[in-house]
């Protein structure tokens, strides 16, 4: 046993997100950490790594008790953890993030070895078949490439046990690939792996065992091999869940109606060149791509956060401008934006405040404020997206992962967009919630609205979308039937050409 | 199970706010106490009309300032405009001239436009508060400089001087401070621009990708402090029946340290103007308590001084403890 908690407790005012979890971790073995957001899982391997004090119980580290004060003590302990809010340092390069705090040595006393930095963090990054900029600032990577340093920084801590928070939230196909052979070569040394996520196939695909928790309480733990998908569903959410069978089933499609958003000829710098296309009303479009291959910022460029430097933008037929994000919401462009920690919320605001922040003009016209409506309007998304909060005057930043991502999304359709930009609307969300959003994506496109969806996932493009475009380095390379397209075409069209 | 978001949130934000005031109140209690155990005089409503009298400019500077911190920025031009205000409004005064509201709103008016053009610098010229408002103290010093000649603008009328006087026994600077008090509390609390302010600070990127014109939010927020900052500086001028172009040296400083004593984050995005009074009259009380117990006015600097880092340390870390 390398690593386990007996019996911990943890409250955090009011709220108990832990009551008396044991949890053991045996060396070479990957063990899932399974839950709906807010369950405390991220609580529980916080404790673990030191990041939180257990009101009761004990960690012990391979049996024996101790008292970890800090990510160093862990890490002295043999502990790294991979944490799911990724925590960059965006003024410093890749390999210097990589590396934080334990660059190597140079020659003279105080100073760093910049050619090992570098060398030790191409190598990292090489494990993991990532193709990053070492030398870029981390403030230029997208959510993926920051989750893949973040990956990255723990696998050089040589660890005995490594927790990984949902690690694969924002990544595509052939990170996720990359990385379970990563989990591999680990496990074959005898490393220790708690693994968190809310992918189905993923947990039935690395762990060995399954340890499932809900409303703070350990439900059950059991060999992977003992529980199947719709078993595990019911021991998290306590029911028999309807909903999340839709998640196999394809969306009914309906006859699309005329262009609500033409794009021709868009281009962006190094991000994206000559990108055209057009989403009709009642259509959901997918984009599918590998890390960087610049969906995200064609998405940015219609939102107005990064403009497009050239190529038109047509909306209802008028060609339109779009600067900044106000812009596009006055055209009725909303866009829930993949990095909720940078462009998503406003941490120390209330969770209602949150929701509210832009629909305010709908909500309350005129300069004041009326906060019956507001918090009617707030009550009532956070009930339908199922967001779990100590009252809805908490902090937005002290909500779970998951929960803060349906915050972000709450507030976006409230605004009531007609035209919906989508950038990986299901990262980190339960299972349940998973199938509302899906459920959700459906309705809007039956409403008569215009989508664009991006995700890592692939089932949910194929599953979601009427069609589905491929980009790769920035251009737009294929536009796919999802009904008889397979994942494996889709992923052949979007690797990188390497140039010889 | 998803707890709906029920009845208990309604009271969990203002419990909150409170109890994140609760060191500075408890500090003011103490304080308090302590001064009126040791000179009985502390208690006596004339001590007590001297020290709103004393507090009142600190406090109108504090709220307005208070409005450019939560933006996550600063103002550090604040005692510049008010001698510039002072003394424009005191080049209008003179006995018989214009009617009160003349000087009055001018000195107001100097103050925004002073404000006003820290916004623009800010916002469109994206210079870091900190430079543009340093550039600002420096300029808005020199135009006061050379409006007066370098002399006190004196001979000013009674209409204007009766503003640093009584109302029913009440200072008026005093009933100044309350009115701009209670005006930017209720600005913060129920207009959309005041929600603004806090989202802006809170998270400026995010702010903007939910639609909020962040320019224009910066801006309001600047311009308000000027002028409040006039108006303070108009109150000075009445306070000493002159315009003095070389007054409200270093007058930026308390203003900022009172704001952060109250609770309100140089990080932008927290607090309020209920701490920022709170603070207010904190450094208020003591200074006028170091007066009465014949304190000398170099020891009260270094009381001062400690009692400024020690109420924020106090306070971080009580909040850290709430955290874990
Ligand atoms: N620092 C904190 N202060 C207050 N409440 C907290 C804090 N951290 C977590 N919580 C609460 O504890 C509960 C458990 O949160 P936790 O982050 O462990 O959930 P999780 O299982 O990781 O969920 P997710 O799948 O969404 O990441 C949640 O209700 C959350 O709001
Ligand atoms: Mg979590």
């Amino acid at each position: 046993m390398i690593l386990a908690a007996k019996e911990v407790s943890k409250a955090f005012g009011g709220a108990q997100a832990l009551r008396g979890v044991s949890f053991e971790l045996a060396a070479g073995e990957v063990h899932a950490l399974m839950g709906e957001n807010g369950a405390g899982k991220s609580t529980l391997v916080k404790i673990l790594a030191g990041l939180h004090a257990p009101d009761a119980g004990e960690v012990l580290v391979r049996g024996r008790p101790v008292r970890l004060r800090g990510p160093h003590e862990a890490l002295r302990n043999g502990i790294a953890m991979i944490h799911q809010e990724l925590m960059p340092v965006p003024g410093l390069s890749v390999a210097e993030n990589l590396l934080l705090g334990r660059e190597p040595r140079g020659r003279l006393p105080g100073t760093v070895d910049r050619r090992a930095l570098r060398r030790e963090a191409v190598r990292l990054l090489g494990l993991l078949d990532a193709d990053l900029p070492v030398d870029a600032p981390m403030g230029t990577l997208s959510v993926a490439g920051m989750q893949t340093v973040e990956i990255a920084r723990a696998l050089g801590a040589a660890a005995a046990a490594v927790i990984m928070d949902e690690p694969t939230a924002a990544l595509s196909g052939r990170e996720v690939a990359a990385l379970f052979r990563v989990i591999a070569a680990l496990k074959a040394r005898g490393v220790g792996i708690i693994y968190i996520t809310h992918k189905m196939d993923e947990v039935f695909r690395v762990a060995d065992r399954i340890t499932v928790l809900r409303d703070g309480c350990l439900v059950r733990t059991a060999p992977a091999g003992e529980l199947d998908e719709s078993r595990l569903i019911a021991l998290m959410v306590g029911r028999e869940l309807s909903g999340w069978r839709h998640l196999a089933t394809q969306r009914p499609r309906a006859d699309a109606g005329e262009p609500l958003l033409v794009v021709r000829g868009l281009s962006r710098g190094g991000a994206f060149r000559d990108v055209s296309f057009e989403i009709r009303r009642g259509e959901v479009v997918g984009l599918a791509g590998l890390m960087g291959a610049g969906r995200s910022e064609v998405a940015a460029a219609l939102f107005g956060l990064a403009p497009a430097e050239a190529g038109e933008i047509r909306v209802r037929g008028a060609a339109v401008r779009v600067r900044r994000p106000s812009d596009a919401m006055r055209l009725g462009i909303g866009m829930v934006t993949e990095d909720r920690r940078g462009y998503g919320l406003v941490p120390q605001m209330a969770v209602w405040q949150n929701i509210t922040l832009a629909a305010l003009p709908q909500l309350c016209p005129g300069p004041l404020l009326r906060r019956t409506a507001e918090r009617a309007a707030a009550g009532e998304a956070a009930a339908r997206y199922g967001i779990k909060a100590d009252g809805a005057g908490q902090a937005v930043r002290l909500l779970s992962g998951g929960n803060q991502q349906k915050v972000v999304i709450a507030r976006t359709l409230l605004a009531q967009p007609e035209i919906v930009i989508l950038d990986e609307p299901t990262r980190g969300i339960d299972i349940g919630a998973k199938a509302e959003v899906h459920a959700l994506i459906a309705a809007l496109a039956a409403q008569g609205r215009a989508v664009l969806l991006i995700s890592s996932e692939m089932p949910e493009l194929l599953r979601l979308s009427d069609r589905l475009l491929v980009m790769r380095q920035g251009g737009l390379v294929a536009e796919l039937d999802p009904l008889t397209v397979t994942q494996e075409e889709v992923l052949s069209y979007a690797m990188p050409v390497r140039k010889a | 199970m998803p707890c709906p978001l029920g009845k208990r949130n309604r009271l969990n934000p203002g419990f909150r706010a409170w109890g994140s005031r609760m060191g500075v109140v408890l500090a003011l209690l103490a304080t308090g106490l302590a001064l009126a155990c040791l000179c009985p005089q502390f208690l006596s409503v004339a001590n007590l009309t001297n020290v709103v009298r004393q507090v009142a400019i600190n406090g109108i500077l504090a709220v307005g300032v208070t409005l450019v911190l939560l933006t996550g920025g600063v103002d550090l031009s604040l005692g510049s405009v008010v001698a510039l205000s002072g003394v424009v409004a005191a080049h209008l005064a003179h006995p018989g001239e214009y009617p009160l509201a003349v000087p009055v709103l001018a000195g107001v008016l100097a103050g925004a436009a002073c404000g006003g053009l820290n916004g623009l610098v800010v916002t469109r010229g994206r210079v870091p508060p900190f430079i543009a408002t340093l550039g600002m103290m420096t300029a808005a010093r020199g135009v006061a400089l050379v409006l007066s000649g370098g002399r006190p603008v004196s001979n000013m009328g009674p209409a204007l001087t009766r503003l640093a006087g009584d109302w029913a026994r009440v200072p008026v600077p005093a009933l100044v401070l309350a009115a701009v008090a209670l005006g930017a509390a209720w600005m913060l609390r129920n207009t959309r621009q005041g929600r603004y302010l806090y989202a802006v600070g809170g998270n400026e990127q995010a702010a903007r990708a939910a639609g909020i014109g962040v320019r224009g939010v910066k801006f309001l927020a600047y311009a308000l402090c000027g002028a409040l900052a006039g108006l303070a500086g108009v109150v000075l001028a009445a306070r000493i029946t002159t315009g003095q172009p070389n007054a409200g040296v270093a007058y930026e400083l308390d203003p900022i340290a009172a704001v952060v004593i109250g609770g309100t984050s140089l990080a932008g995005g927290v607090g309020g103007v209920g701490g920022t009074l709170l603070g207010v009259l904190l450094m208020g009380v003591i200074g006028n308590g170091l007066d009465l117990l014949n304190v000398s006015s170099y020891y009260q600097q270094i009381v001062k001084g400690l009692i400024i880092v020690g109420a924020v340390w106090f306070d971080r870390q009580r909040r850290s403890v709430e955290r874990e």
